[in-house]
């Protein structure tokens, strides 16, 4: 399947109850004083072609320095909306946003955003790591060598520091200037989370981070995405709702573009609110 | 909340709906032993009968293995399957009402080792009316407590919440006469002392078929409502509908 849904298809669903998500944001801060916006998703409708709605009317407050999983079935426009948050679907033909989404105050598709900085501010990792065919070290550091840092102090000092919080730097210290493409998968996907954390995102995008690794990489993914979300907002797809389950504290379940149930990740699987959801993380057909 | 119950059968994997259609079947059936066992302990005592007092103590190891085995199903379900939202809730509510259904299998043991002392007294003892009184309504609350996990009711569940309350009363004001038969005539202390432990159990009984009531409202509804007090449940509840 694809992104894509037709509106006839979706007509009647179109309907579905609006969520509240302020008033568990606000039930979660009761308990969790901390508790802030970091992106306000109002109203956001996404068309890949006229009578192609992949997001209807999503409305969504992610909370800040948590991390936030999007569920759902495939084409359910999970993947769609992880996009929106750093443009990246301005690069996809004909596919037309409407509605607003406030990263820090400002509506990040105005005109005047540079496009570039916003993919600094927010980073995203995919599902195949992507490393550069470079250096382990020159990976981390290239972000910051597209701004014209290049003093070998600075970069030094990022690299350990960024690694280090990826989780990898004891395992490649020793062979920092060896190519990338000689790491395990499951390094290759940290190495790319310690180069978009070198260049300080406020927010990081993780697009099925650990499907395509073993278990035990798997695991050390979720440890790092555990040791992150104390600095950066973090919002993660998946389609292994166990993952979701252990990983993040907030789920939105999505089903056709909409956005049927959002709430903190303790209540939605262990006693969701809506039919639609249950029937989801149960393996139910619906 | 039939529906609930027709759906722990909806599940994309056949095997999974086989699996928990299991457990929860062994459960029901472990309920039903466990009644036998606690009317054949109270006729056991009525009757004075021995023998049948006898058999129920041997067969409490029948209802042992039951659990043991209940037990084994639902943790290989949650190793395999790791069940969420109410299949999860299935799972726990069946692993903590089978270890209640037990505990109501050793109480109907104790009573039943009661009734083989009592058998021994030659005398008619007095205090046989508070205990079959009891002993029915305890039977009741057991049966509308298995009834409501199998209809998936919170309503009769909290029903049954509610009747515990009334046992409790019973068995206070039951206490009460067996003290009164003990200073009336001394030489019935002895039995009446074994009366008063198997009222005991009974009221035990009373309190593990309230407890299963509470896994059946955590089942449906998903409160946790133990430690709360009658009202504000019964508000919960019916305010939830």
């Amino acid at each position: 399947m694809n992104d894509m849904n037709t509106k006839e298809e979706l007509e009647p669903n179109s309907d579905v109850r609006k969520v509240d998500v302020s008033s568990v944001l606000k039930e979660e801060s009761a308990a969790d004083e901390q508790l802030e916006t970091c992106i306000d998703v109002k109203d956001l409708d996404l068309f890949y072609a006229k009578d192609k709605q992949a997001l209807i009317n999503i409305d969504l407050n992610i909370p800040k320095q948590r991390v936030t999983a999007f569920i759902g079935p495939s084409g359910c426009g999970k993947s769609s909306l992880l996009r929106c948050f750093n443009r990246m679907n301005d690069l996809v033909d004909d596919c037309v946003i409407e509605g607003k989404i406030v990263l820090d105050g400002q509506n990040i598709y105005e005109r005047d955003i540079d496009v570039a900085d916003l993919r600094r501010r927010v980073g995203m990792v995919f599902q195949k790591p992507n490393p550069f065919p470079k250096s382990i070290y020159e990976n981390v550091a290239y972000g910051l060598r597209i701004q014209g840092i290049n003093t070998k102090r600075v970069l030094d000092k990022v690299v350990e520091e960024s690694l280090k919080a990826a989780a990898l730097w004891d395992e490649v210290k020793d062979r920092l200037h060896d190519s990338a493409l000689g790491m395990s998968g499951g390094q290759q996907q940290r190495l790319v989370i310690a180069r978009t954390i070198a260049v300080e995102p406020e927010v990081l995008l993780l697009d099925e981070p650990a499907s395509a690794l073993d278990p035990i990489s798997t695991l050390k993914i979720e440890e790092l995405i555990n040791e992150l979300k104390k600095k950066y907002t973090i919002i993660i797809v998946t389609h292994n709702m166990q993952q979701a389950a252990r990983v993040s504290n907030y789920t939105a379940f999505l089903y056709m573009g909409n956005m049927v149930e959002f709430d903190t990740t303790d209540n939605i699987f262990t006693n969701p609110k809506e039919k639609q959801t249950e029937d989801y993380i149960t393996g139910r057909y619906g | 909340m039939n529906s609930q119950a027709e759906e722990h059968g909806h599940h994309i994997s056949k095997q999974f709906n086989a699996e928990l259609e299991d457990v929860k079947n062994h459960m029901m059936e472990m309920g039903g032993a466990v009644e036998k066992q606690l009317n054949d302990a109270l006729a056991s005592v009525v009757n004075a009968d021995s023998g049948l007092g006898s058999r129920i103590v041997k067969e409490d190891d029948e209802i042992d293995a039951m659990e043991l085995k209940i037990d084994e199903e639902a943790s290989l379900i949650l190793a395999r399957r790791q069940p969420a939202a109410s299949d999860l809730r299935l799972v726990l509510a069946i692993i903590k009402t089978v270890r209640d259904l037990e505990r109501i299998g050793d109480e109907s043991a104790k009573i039943a080792k009661m009734g083989i002392k009592l058998s021994e007294e030659r005398e008619f003892p007095e205090g046989f009316v508070e205990f079959k009184h009891l002993g029915e309504s305890v039977t009741t609350l057991v049966s509308q407590a298995l009834d409501a996990f199998a209809r998936y009711d919170a309503e009769a569940a909290l029903a049954v919440a509610q009747g515990d309350a009334d046992v409790d009363k019973e068995y206070r004001s039951a206490t009460r006469s067996m003290i009164t038969y003990m200073m009336e005539d001394p030489r019935s202390i002895s039995r009446v002392l074994n009366l008063l432990w198997a009222l005991r159990a009974l009221e035990r009984i009373g309190d593990h078929a309230k407890n299963i009531a509470e896994h059946v409202i955590y089942l449906v509804k998903g409160m946790d409502v133990r430690h709360e007090n009658l009202d504000s449940l019964a508000y919960q509840i019916v305010d939830a509908e």
